[in-house]
């Protein structure tokens, strides 16, 4: 599998490090809603098909990556700089 | 009679004679043969004995496929087991053993089990050996007494014990065109992308290139065919963009047209040149991939169709034509298609007489009847082959009518013939396209599946899609004069007489699964073709049913009363064909491995250190001084501490640099405590928790700015903290102006410890005072050593005045030389982890062994560290009903009451029984404590705190190791910590 990293290039799966699941939303910091804090820690949506998900480039430039993959084909659908897309996510 | 070399013809080079040995006999054969035809030359007929059943097995076929010779090769103490004999190449001095025989391959104990056949059908191990009672051994009991026995029945080759003293290589490779096998098509696949400029790659498993080019009697462009294979090699090698890969294999096909591929690089020499590994293992990006692998026969499955000398037909033509070698004298060939005819004429025309050829169809081609003329065969329309007979040879088949897709019973007629060349149709080899593709598509008229649509960057050709004949493989540029051939088979995949015993039909020879295996389940409901297939084994031995696939597939199907097409069948999965475990592992191994050095490290030798390795660094263990035992070493060092100074090298600690705006409340939301109020030039204590409320790690983390923090971590943990905050700042929080850069390597650190420390730095330290003013307790100056410039924090891991000393990694030896001068009037004494453990031991101070990755901070009465005054990761969930439980495992500290020496996992229980049971916990953390003189050790047990003051016993079955102990407090020396703080 390739990844296409924003800074390095195409790179082999073998320099990345996954990172999980960057489709959860972690509760506010002061929240004691320990269902919501359960849910997110624990609780893992197990999709067959497209999945927004963080890889590190941990051998290369160690940016953290927000790819969508599809978990029936390893196809990767999309690669942004996870800090950038999570950035313009927290603007919205 | 037997096999034996024909008087001429072959490609082998007869001038050149090469001596081997099989099973201790000496035997010669020439350069170009494989040992399955030299075998053959030199009149062995059995080879090896059948996996269950211990049947004499022969030579089945001439190519990857091979189910049967499977041999040892031996090289010196080394010893290589379950290679196919058609796939070693014979080089002088090759040394090779027959397998899975008992005493001798011609008298075999274990073939009494063929006279019990029905017993071994499938499922007989689990029906007999899982369920009964026998005697006092109950259920799986009673398996596990007789799976020794049957394990070493059944089987394989044995493995040496030997390490492999082979070299192994990796390569990475890059082209365009990843041309996969050589023949006629594969060939002009790779001559077409050559000619564009692309960078071609032609990947062959055989030794030579042009597959069945080599050994057929086809013309093209005027030219044999094997001479056209030559000039058309010759003028790919001279290209700079065409890479040629003999001996390559190519296994399997992973994401982004990235393929494996073995290349046996010296295994067909006596010795390996210079420099030249044994396998070379390959990892090809590919920009597309030309499949070109061919296609296997596959043979008709019939009653007594294992003996010595029945072979695949495409086989017995190649070992006459390719190595010049007689499989037999007289031959008859069993077909359902056209393909065998010429294998017939092929064979004649190395010298065999052709007995007959019979075949299931009731009426075959003009051409086919010319083929069968020329040979001089018989030919026998209408009929099949219903048994076989001869001990460790053929010696005689009969045959009766066939019709309908049935043996019609009467007229039988005997035939002798000491061989039989069997076609039951071709499969294509789509092994690679099933691991890049769809599910295979059944042919109706090919009788076999086809390979199917891609999902990967993949175009299939030649033999491979279906096409057989080399004219559909070459196309329309070359003229190609060879036998029409029809090579659509008759849907018979079996012969299956009915109401007369004759013998046990082999669907898988190299499994030993027999037709009415298959049959069985299907009546006991193992219908499916995974079910099937892990029911049986079919297919699941080393060649991985490469010829057995197809006719087991369509016997469940004929059972079943469906087309084969709805049965199915498995999907092909890595590797194609056996993988040396040292190329995959290549140089990753032994003193290839990286290791990590502090900057001290050969002073730590000189001085006698025993090293111990933590993760890829090597530490100091203890430092022996003449015939110490490590106990008398780490004691003598520990006590030298507490009574004066000590110094340790530090330098393995993970360091990283918190830097920016943000920096301070990043801290605070990644440690449980306070960060933010930290003054500039002091330090604090740290405890970091993952998510889930779990203890992650602690270290100090220094303030050197506004703006400026050096983390400290636990060596371990080093990686995976840098990798714990990166996450944070690029996922979580990316509005956080922090940068976090590793700087592990950049710093040498030297912990001075002891009584005396802060006298050995006022020996040494310019620029800067150290008394308690200057640098109080979790201060931090600058100065410098002996020129050189260092930090200095006062903190303490021992619980000692201590101080630990920081400058460039450059700098290291020069200034831990300087310490140990300045120390030298106080018998400074370097010391170890087991000193370091002790002390800290002595201390209750937690580590790895006790943040283990279950532990809260509760548990390690860390709660003190937890701040209430800000949130921080874990926070939300530390306070949960279940790590909050009364009965958690907690830190204790345990003193032995028997003076004997505890040993970490040992359990804690409260009472010994005759049985080991009832653990409440376990010790992490052991030692002689030279300030107490008494064996102590940490441990986790339920309750933690409240049972301080009880008696217990340790329990360790494994090391024998019980005895009473108490439980106390962790805080075993200095509770009060006055020692660190004067």
């Amino acid at each position: 599998m390739l990844i296409a990293c924003p800074y390095c290039g195409p790179r082999d799966l073998s320099e990345f490090t996954y990172q999980g699941d960057a489709n959860r939303t972690r509760p506010h910091p002061m929240s004691n809603d320990q269902s919501a804090w359960n849910a997110y820690v624990y609780d893992r949506v197990n999709t067959a098909g497209d999945h927004r998900e963080f890889w590190q480039h941990s051998g290369g430039c160690r940016a953290h990556l927000a790819v969508v993959r599809s978990t029936l084909t390893h196809e990767i659908k999309s690669v942004a700089i996870a800090r950038e897309s999570m950035n313009r996510e927290a603007a919205k | 009679m037997s096999p034996r070399r024909a008087h001429n013809g072959g490609r082998i080079d007869r001038a050149t004679r090469l001596r081997f040995t099989f099973d201790g006999t000496a035997m010669t054969g020439h350069a170009g043969d494989t040992l399955a035809s030299a075998l053959l030359a030199n009149g062995i007929s059995v080879v090896g004995r059948s996996f269950k059943y211990h049947r004499p097995r022969g030579v089945f076929s001439a190519g990857i496929e091979e189910p049967n010779a499977l041999v040892t090769v031996i090289r010196g103490k080394l010893r290589e087991p379950n290679i196919p004999a058609t796939q070693i190449e014979l080089y002088d001095g090759l040394t090779v053993e027959s397998q899975n025989r008992f005493p001798s391959l011609s008298f075999d104990v274990g073939a009494l089990n063929s006279l019990a056949g029905n017993l071994f059908a499938a499922g007989f191990y689990y029906k007999t050996f899982m369920g009964p009672v026998v005697g006092p051994l109950k259920g799986t009991r009673f398996w596990m007494f007789c799976e020794h026995f049957i394990r070493r029945a059944a089987g394989l080759g044995r493995a040496g014990y030997e390490p492999d003293t082979d070299r192994y290589e990796k390569m990475y490779g890059f082209c365009d065109v990843l041309v996969v096998g050589s023949g006629p098509a594969g060939l002009m696949a790779a001559k077409r992308a050559a000619a564009t400029g692309k960078r071609v790659f032609l990947a062959e498993q055989e030794a030579e290139f042009g597959g069945t080019l080599r050994w057929k009697s086809a013309t093209i462009d005027g030219l044999p065919a094997a001479e056209w294979v030559a000039a058309t090699i010759a003028e790919l090698a001279t290209l700079p963009n065409v890479t040629l890969l003999p001996r390559t294999t190519v296994w399997g096909y992973y994401d982004d047209n990235a393929l494996g591929a073995l290349e046996r690089v010296s295994d067909h020499k006596a010795h390996a040149a210079i420099g030249e590994p044994r396998h070379r293992h390959w990892t090809i990006r590919a920009g597309d991939v030309v499949l070109a692998t061919g296609a296997f026969e596959r043979p008709i499955v019939f009653p007594g169709n294992d003996r010595p000398g029945i072979m695949l037909a495409s086989a017995a033509a190649r070992y006459a034509s390719e190595y010049g070698v007689l499989p037999g004298e007289r031959i008859a060939i069993f077909a359902n298609n056209d393909s065998a005819y010429e294998a017939a004429l092929a064979l004649k025309d190395a010298g065999a007489e052709i007995a007959a050829i019979i075949d299931v169809r009731a009426g075959v081609s003009l051409s086919a009847r010319e083929l069968a003329r020329e040979a001089g065969a018989e030919l026998l329309l209408g009929y099949a082959v219903t048994s076989t007979s001869g001990a460790r040879r053929l010696r005689e088949i009969e045959i009766q009518p066939f019709a309908d897709g049935k043996v019609k019973d009467g007229a039988t007629r005997a035939i002798v013939v000491d061989c039989l060349a069997v076609s039951g149709g071709w499969s294509p080899a789509i092994h690679l396209a099933s691991q890049a593709g769809h599910a295979p598509q059944w042919d109706e008229s090919l009788r076999a599946f086809l390979p199917p649509s891609p999902t990967q960057r993949w175009t299939g050709a030649g033999a491979f899609t279906g096409a057989f004949s080399a004219a559909a493989a070459l196309g329309d540029d070359h003229a190609v004069n060879e036998p029409e051939i029809e090579y659509e088979p008759a849907p018979v995949f079996e012969i299956h007489p009915t109401g007369k015993k004759s013998g046990k039909a082999f669907v898988d020879l190299q499994h030993d699964v027999t037709a009415s295996d298959i049959r069985l389940a299907h009546r006991e409901g193992f219908q499916s073709v995974e079910h099937l297939k892990r029911y049986t084994t079919l297919g699941m031995a080393t060649d991985q049913g490469k010829s057995s696939n197809v006719p087991g597939l369509a016997i469940m199907a004929a059972a079943r009363g469906l087309p084969i097409s709805e049965v199915g069948t498995t999907r092909f999965r890595p590797p194609f064909s056996a993988v040396s475990l040292g190329a995959l592992a290549a140089d990753r191994h032994g003193h290839f491995k990286p290791q990590r050095l502090t900057p001290m490290h050969d002073w730590h030798l000189a001085r006698g250190a025993r090293m111990y390795a933590a993760g890829l660094w090597y530490r100091p263990m203890i430092y022996g001084a003449g015939g110490e035992t490590v106990e008398q070493a780490y004691v003598r060092e520990a006590r030298a501490v507490r009574a004066s100074v000590g110094i340790v090298d530090v330098s393995t600690l993970g360091k990283i640099a918190v830097q920016g705006p943000d920096a301070a409340e990043f801290l605070d939301r990644v440690y449980t405590n306070m960060f933010s109020t930290l003054p500039v030039h002091k330090a604090r204590y740290g405890l970091m928790l993952r998510e889930e409320g779990i203890a992650f790690d602690d270290g100090t983390t220094w303030r050197l700015g506004e703006h400026d923090f050096l983390m400290t971590t636990t060596t371990a943990n080093a990686g995976k903290v840098m990798q714990h905050l990166e996450y944070y700042l690029d996922c979580v929080w990316p509005d956080l102006r922090v940068h976090v850069t590793s700087v592990t390597d950049e710093w040498a650190g030297a912990a001075v410890a002891g009584p005396n420390a802060r006298r050995v730095l006022e020996a040494c330290v310019e620029s800067t005072g150290v008394d308690n003013d200057a640098l109080p307790f979790m201060g931090i100056v600058r100065g410098e050593i002996a020129g050189a410039p260092v930090m200095i924090c006062r903190l303490s891991f021992s619980g000692e005045l201590a101080y630990e000393v920081y400058c460039g990694a450059g700098h290291g030896q020069h200034v831990w030389d300087a310490l140990m001068a300045a120390g030298q009037p106080f018998g400074i004494v370097p010391y170890g982890l087991e000193a370091l453990g002790t002390l800290r031991i002595e201390k209750g101070h937690v580590t790895g062994a006790e943040i283990d990755g279950r532990t809260s901070p509760r548990d390690l009465y860390l709660d003190w560290m937890l701040s209430k005054k800000k949130p921080y990761i874990g926070s939300a969930m530390v306070d949960r009903e279940g790590l909050v439980a009364p009965d958690r495992i907690s830190l204790v500290g345990i003193v032995a009451l028997d003076d004997r020496p505890l040993q970490g996992g040992g359990h804690i229980v409260e009472q010994l029984g005759e049985e080991p049971r009832g653990s409440i916990g376990h010790i992490t953390g052991f030692c002689f404590s030279p300030a107490l003189g008494k064996y102590i050790a940490l441990a986790l047990v339920k309750g933690g705190k409240a049972r301080h003051g009880q008696r217990a016993f340790v329990s360790d079955p494994v090391r024998n190791r019980y005895g009473p102990v108490e439980i106390v407090s962790h805080h075993f020396f200095d509770p009060e910590g006055s020692r660190m703080h004067g």
